[in-house]
């Protein structure tokens, strides 16, 4: 059996590169958009101010885009080191996107963006401009491919086990490409990622316009990114995960645990604004309650139900003990392939093969597990509430907060009143690192939420880890760490020098840090 | 669709065509950064060869990591078993490749000598490192490597990272790393001139030469003292794949069998010599662009010659031999490989096309003018 020290280990080390990698990712989304804008404009009115612009927001973003390219190397390969029984057992699904990712997405990328930094005098202006949408779509492809892998992960379709090969086959690619659970994933993340780029760009053209410097370029810069924050804002909440939240069975126990929702309510449900969740009782100690809203919201009718996290714990008992007899039946077929008796207790339970391998965790022989061990794997099917419920809330608490801020920036930007209204400015300024704090935990609950599966129904958490040592795992993790604490540390130094230098970085002798250098 | 065994063999020859566009492309920005340190004498100089690849390292490096990717998909049993079992050696090879983006795109943007030399270190580092490490996973390849599988197919690997560093493998370590400098000095031949020119000319004909001679001697080395791995059970090779289904002695002389089973295989050393030999007699007559070619087909022999040497074996397990994993049994479903096969054929002359116009548009020498004018948005 594998050591639970080993997968928490190796859970940790998954988490702490995964979050690093995506400190740089959003920004990545969004900003390759606001460039397009930028030169979108340089491209049709000429003006070399919106050629400035792009260079000097792409110089910032390529600052960003180095870390991003670096950290995402692991994630690709983490997986064969780390995970090598979960890519053993998946593979064949989940390696697809992934090198179709490569082929379609990565390369486009990853190709044009050094035409984009390098290519100015090389190119004429509409090839350039090209280059620079094809990067932008190139890496909003990425985020595709790797929201299919991930929302296959949260939501299983298209694929069947085989015992001759003891893996997840693929049955069906279109199901997985279009998966419901991977594209409200897709549309929630760029747009949260164009959200970031824009607070990004709005906070430190604010800083300009209050130093008083670089006023026309800082200027241009506000209203622009007001403009594609405010749209994107609205789309991460119109378009917003909530509606994803009951396509399937892992996502329904992600929103029970994320709404402190301990049984199922009569439709429609109430919406806990704050709540003390009780753990060891299984109840909340208190509640601020909005009748009605978490059903409209959930379901988007009066009359369906939400299922509440005891209704889903004794459901998955069910499906726990008719798991035992899909094992048993799974392992009597691996030693001998024509067992008639076999095969057919197999058919008859394989959708709960992977309820069975819960059991794994505590025994080798599932078809003793005794009912305590049953009752523990119940009680795992559904992750802690606490730590789901105030994630949630705080992501979504600043998704509120970035809404209002844009909307106001854009109304003043409509208006032409933004230079006066120093409040905003400074606001802006502030909310600088909010999307990160969002985004961070947006990636916990999706994760976490998924909990104790990896591939929700159909691998367990603690059977996927590689079987290494935990020392290995200790040296491993403390390398990242460090590592990446170091880059981060140099990356973000460069980012303030040269978001403090401003568009003067570009040495064009136009702006306020060359004439400081004269 | 194709049929299953077709479908298996085309996968083979695709995995070594990604690994051979990784070393190709890759390759040779890895060849400048093995190299920048000792061709470049000063920072205009280090700049140009920085600059020489500046526009199309990302790009290039995609080839790994698509080769990753495509070996996840068309083998995830290799996948998971050669890096987990390789895991000290990946986190070798990652953690050098980290260097690199940093390096290029960080480098430049403090105008301070001990910033910038430290991270032309790290650039050599992202470019000796990860050469030396495949050619060293190459020789342990060729004798097998000490992992088995359980009945749940779960792989475990019983050696150390120390064991990986045993003579053979650290011989093709060196075939790699030379054969990676040779290829990295010739491109910068097409884009440099003066003295950064002479000496990478030197340093291709040094390392070109250097690579045939260990290549040879790896071969000899091979035939006399490595033994190879023969199936000894009948395989069915449209047959779901499941590695535990067969029976593998080892054998004396078994990585020779394919040459005299197949003659025309004998083409594929024979193009790594041949190629190298190219590329060094048209260094020495300063055709930059035919050398680089000499060593991309010099790099499709040697790396070719580890395939079919090895075939149908990929991963043999030196421990547990009928763990070990071929062609036939370490790959993905039938719909995988084909589905994987018609996205490899539509993105992968795409690819190929706008690489092509991105070097176009870039080409020409990079010259020390153009740094200085370029000072504050060149790397």
């Amino acid at each position: 059996m594998i050591s639970s020290e080993l997968v928490d280990l190796s859970r940790l080390q998954f988490a702490v590169t995964a979050l690093y990698h995506f400190l740089f990712v959003p920004l990545t989304l969004g900003m390759t958009f606001l460039l397009v804008i930028m030169e979108g404009a340089f491209l049709v009115t000429g003006q070399q101010i919106y050629k400035d612009m792009t260079r000097f927001w792409g110089k910032l973003f390529g600052i960003n885009f180095a870390l991003g390219v670096t950290t995402g190397l692991t994630m690709e390969f983490q997986f064969g080191t780390n995970w090598a029984y979960y890519s053993h057992y998946v593979g064949d699904i989940f390696g697809a996107p992934l090198a179709i990712e490569g082929l379609m997405a990565f390369f486009l990328e990853s190709t044009f963006i050094g035409l984009f930094f390098f290519g100015w005098d090389r190119l004429t202006k509409g090839q350039h401009f090209m280059v620079t949408v094809l990067t932008a779509i190139g890496s909003n492809l990425s985020a595709l491919w790797i929201l299919i892998a991930n929302g296959w992960m949260q939501d299983p379709v298209g694929a069947e086990f085989s015992y001759t090969t003891m893996r997840m086959e693929l049955s069906n690619f279109w199901e997985v490409i279009f998966n419901p659970t991977a594209q409200a994933k897709f549309v929630h993340t760029v747009s949260a990622g164009y959200v970031t780029a824009s607070i990004f760009v709005l906070g430190i053209s604010s800083w300009y316009i209050l130093k008083g410097r670089d006023i026309e370029f800082a200027r241009r810069s506000f209203r622009v990114a007001a403009a594609f924050g405010f749209a994107s804002a609205m789309s991460v909440i119109v378009l917003g995960d909530e509606s994803g939240y009951t396509i399937s069975e892992s996502q329904q126990t992600k929103l029970a645990a994320m709404e402190a929702m301990w049984h199922t309510e009569p439709a429609p449900a109430a919406f806990n604004v704050i709540a003390i969740p009780n753990e060891k009782e299984q109840r909340n100690d208190f509640e601020l309650q909005i009748p009605y809203v978490m059903g409209i919201i959930g379901t988007r009718t009066f009359s369906k139900e939400i299922p509440g996290i005891a209704e889903i714990k004794e459901k998955n008992r069910h499906r726990i003990e008719s798991g035992m007899q899909a094992v048993t039946a799974m392992e009597a077929l691996r030693r001998n392939k024509e067992d008639v008796a076999a095969k057919e207790q197999f058919e008859a339970h394989k959708s709960d093969l992977g309820f069975g391998l819960l059991l794994k965790q505590y025994t080798e022989d599932v078809s003793k597990a005794t009912p305590e061990m049953i009752q523990k794997a119940v009680d795992s099917t559904v992750p802690r509430v606490a730590p789901m419920f105030w994630s949630f809330r705080i992501m979504v608490a600043l998704g509120f907060m970035f809404a209002i801020l844009l909307a106001l920036s854009l109304y003043h930007t409509v208006k032409g009143t933004f230079l006066k209204q120093r409040w905003l400015l400074r606001w802006a300024v502030l909310m600088i690192p909010t999307p990160w704090i969002a985004a961070e935990l947006g990636w916990f609950v999706a994760e976490y939420g998924r909990q104790p599966w990896t591939i929700y129904g159909v691998l367990p958490t603690h059977l996927s880890a590689s079987s290494l040592s935990a020392n290995s795992l200790y040296g491993s993790l403390t390398g990242f760490v460090l590592f990446y604490t170091g880059l981060l540390a140099i990356e973000l130094y460069l980012m303030f020098k040269f978001a403090r230098k401003g568009p003067g970085s570009l040495g064009t002798g136009r702006y306020y840090a060359d004439q400081q250098a004269h | 669709m194709l049929d299953y065994e077709t479908l298996k063999l085309i996968w083979w020859v695709l995995v070594g065509a990604l690994l051979l566009g990784f070393a190709i492309m890759d390759g040779h920005d890895m060849g400048v950064g093995t190299l920048l340190p000792f061709a470049g004498k000063n920072d205009v100089e280090r700049r140009i060869m920085i600059n020489t690849v500046g526009p199309h390292w990302d790009g290039n490096q995609v080839w790994f990591i698509t080769a990753g990717g495509a070996i996840f998909a068309a083998w995830p049993l290799v996948y998971a078993t050669a890096f987990s079992g390789f895991y000290w050696a990946m986190l070798a090879v990652l953690w050098a490749l980290f260097f690199r983006p940093v390096g290029f795109d960080y480098r430049s943007k403090i105008e301070n000598p001990t910033w910038r030399n430290t991270w032309d270190w790290g650039l050599f580092v992202g470019g000796f490192v990860p050469p030396l490490i495949f050619g060293v996973a190459f020789g342990n390849l060729l004798q097998g490597v000490p992992f088995h599988f359980d009945n749940d197919l779960r792989s475990f690997y019983t050696g150390t990272f120390w064991e990986l560093l045993n003579p053979f493998a650290l011989l093709t370590g060196l075939v790699s790393t030379a054969m990676i400098t040779a290829h990295g000095a010739n491109y910068l031949m097409i884009r440099t001139e003066g003295d950064v020119y002479r000496r990478v000319r030197s340093a291709s004909l040094i390392f070109g030469s250097l690579t045939l001679v260990l290549f040879a001697a790896a071969g000899v080395w091979l035939s006399k003292g490595i033994s190879g791995y023969v199936i000894t059970s009948t395989i069915d090779p449209n047959a779901l794949p499941n590695p535990l289904d067969k029976t593998v002695v080892t054998e004396t002389g078994a990585w020779l069998k394919n040459y005299s089973l197949y003659p025309a295989t004998m083409l594929v050393p024979a193009i790594g010599f041949l190629g190298g030999l190219l590329a060094i007699v048209a260094a020495k007559f300063n055709k930059p662009l035919t050398a680089f070619v000499g060593t991309s087909l010099s790099m499709l022999g040697i790396i070719g010659t580890a395939g079919v040497s090895m075939f149908p074996f990929v991963m043999p397990s030196s421990s547990d031999p009928r763990s070990s994993l071929t062609v036939w049994d370490s790959v993905s479903s039938h719909l995988t490989l084909g589905l994987m096969l018609g996205a490899t054929i539509i993105f992968l002359p795409l690819i190929i096309i706008y690489t092509s116009w991105a070097y176009k548009k870039m080409s020409g020498k990079v010259t020390a003018e153009f740094i200085n004018a370029n000072d504050k948005s060149a790397y």
